[in-house]
């Protein structure tokens, strides 16, 4: 196939904007210069000595602003990439939030007549705003670009909801020490609320089965507790098996409903 | 994350890549997607369509984002309904999407090495792929710079990068010129013809000009359906000088939309 290039007149006419140059030659110019060097080059040889001045002042404008950009170091930032794989930054609005409030439930306790369990009602809560935010659009910039990718739903949500639990169990386990509770009843419950979550979440949805668990437990077992000023059934220390056979069991049918994880962006 | 063999990352080749049939996708409780039938082969295929038409709802099916309220949806040879076929098909999938967005301290060779961790290609092959495919978008330079410090256009590279590291059998693009100059659309229209020879490029775009230079096939989507499918030299034979638009291509989508609403088949 051969190919006709514009001549010189041709392209001077087109770089001028001459209205005599009819539009389908200006729209074959147009597509020829696109694929070819050479015409290129001969456009660009072909403009007028003011145009050229003008390019040459933007190009070393532009060579001054990029010199005065500092370079970057260029290290391995590995804390950062590793941060990122494990948890958004999102979270720790979140983690902070769950801080505050086992901190207001442990000086609550504390305050009011020596209620000690006060912090146990709440400890089964505490993972839960952090797994609900942990793969959600709203929460992650980057959450439509990595819900196009093997890594979305499971592994991602696993990953962030162990990075939640990393933080959350040391600070039960802290709060759970200074105000003397049981610390089976302080994570047993934890664990077996964070399963439920995860494995609700393959049908509805995690933020909404999140939210679901923590409306059902403050009203359920939280409001009637603080009304009666007593210890729930469900916390007494005896229940510590049951809690530790429901998380296992929890755990076990959300490893069931792995499938179902591949599809969870679709309830986000 | 588990190892990914070889063998499971391989090119397949397939005869089309994407075949759809009635496929309908609702974008909240909108049908966007409407009894959509689509097939793409190999090429690269620009989707064009006025706002609203359901351009980025379909892009988001095709990238297995949004599940298809009905009809039937193949992928790489693999049916989207099947759970445990997603996974095979994101590894081979990269997809730009409108709303592109990303960590701002990240630096782009640490964004795309991330995406491509999260696409699961294999460790060892993670440092060069990353590499070339900042050097195909033209980011060299800026390769350790953070993403927050990059200009639009070079943050649209950056996106393009990620979408091609894995080197996608399907490549989904949404408004991926939005923000480059003219030159930069020159280079990008250079990348999609050398992207479109082995793999299926799907680029949607409002700009006419940039389908016609660098498509092999063009797909007019009105209203959440197919309205015309063609080469980008049919399409230019589409429209009459009474039609809008600066250009043969751009009078021939205004006439194929003009058409389609008018309900008069040519």
């Amino acid at each position: 196939m051969t190919t006709t290039h514009p001549t010189m007149a041709q392209i001077e006419r087109y770089a001028a904007g001459d209205p005599g140059l009819d539009e389908p030659s200006v729209w074959a110019i147009e597509v020829h210069l696109e694929d070819c060097n050479d015409c290129r080059a001969r456009l660009a040889g072909g403009t007028t000595v003011e145009t050229r001045a003008l390019i040459e002042r933007v190009a070393m404008n532009l060579d001054r602003e990029i010199a005065a950009v500092p370079v970057s170091a260029g290290h391995s930032r590995s804390w950062s990439l590793l941060r990122h794989r494990w948890f958004v930054g999102t979270l720790l609005p979140w983690l902070a939030m769950t801080a505050a409030v086992l901190a207001s439930a442990a000086l609550l306790g504390e305050l009011w007549d020596g209620q000690q369990w006060l912090v146990l009602l709440v400890a089964p809560l505490a993972p839960l705003p952090g797994v609900a935010v942990s793969w959600h659009r709203r929460a992650d910039p980057a959450w439509e670009l990595i819900a196009a990718t093997p890594a979305a739903g499971l592994t991602t949500l696993l990953r962030r909801t162990a990075a939640v639990l990393a933080f959350v169990i040391p600070a039960l386990a802290l709060t759970g020490a200074r105000s003397g509770a049981s610390l089976a009843l302080m994570l047993l419950p934890c664990l077996a609320f964070t399963a439920a979550t995860l494995l609700l979440g393959t049908l509805v949805g995690v933020r909404r089965a999140a939210i679901g668990l923590i409306a059902i437990w403050s009203l359920v077992v939280i409001a009637p507790s603080v009304a009666a000023a007593r210890v729930p059934v469900v916390l007494e220390t005896e229940t510590a098996g049951v809690w530790a056979l429901a998380t296992v069991l929890l755990t076990v049918m959300a490893v069931f409903r792995v499938d179902g994880f591949r599809r969870i962006s679709q309830y986000d | 994350m588990r190892a990914v063999s070889a063998a499971e990352t391989a090119a397949t080749t397939h005869p089309w890549a994407v075949h759809a049939e009635g496929l309908q996708v609702r974008a909240g409780r909108h049908l966007a997607v409407n009894g959509l039938d689509l097939t793409l082969p190999t090429g690269v295929h620009g989707l064009l369509g006025p706002n609203g038409a359901g351009k980025t709802t379909l892009m988001r099916s095709l990238a297995t984002v949004l599940t298809p309220a009905g009809g039937r949806l193949t992928l790489l040879g693999r049916s989207v309904d099947n759970r445990s076929d997603l996974r095979p098909v994101r590894r081979t999938l990269g997809y730009l999407p409108q709303q592109f967005g990303f960590y701002p301290r990240f630096t782009v060779r640490e964004f795309v090495g991330y995406m491509a961790w999260l696409k699961e290609m294999p460790k060892a092959g993670i440092p060069a792929a990353v590499q070339r495919s900042i050097d195909r978008v033209g980011l060299t330079a800026k390769a350790d710079a953070r993403l927050k410090t990059l200009s639009g256009g070079m943050l649209r590279r950056a996106g393009i990068a990620q979408a091609i590291v894995n080197d996608p059998q399907l490549l989904l693009l949404d408004e991926p010129t939005v923000g480059l100059d003219p030159e930069q659309r020159l280079d990008f229209r250079e990348l999609l013809r050398d992207l479109g020879t082995d793999s299926c490029v799907l680029v949607s775009t409002h700009l006419v000009e940039d389908v016609v230079a660098a498509c092999t096939d063009v797909i007019v989507l009105d209203e959440g359906r197919l309205v015309w499918q063609g080469t980008p030299e049919g399409l230019t034979t589409q429209g009459d000088q009474g039609d809008a638009g600066d250009s043969p291509a751009e009078r021939g989508y205004s006439a194929v939309l003009r058409r389609h609403r008018a309900g008069v088949a040519r």
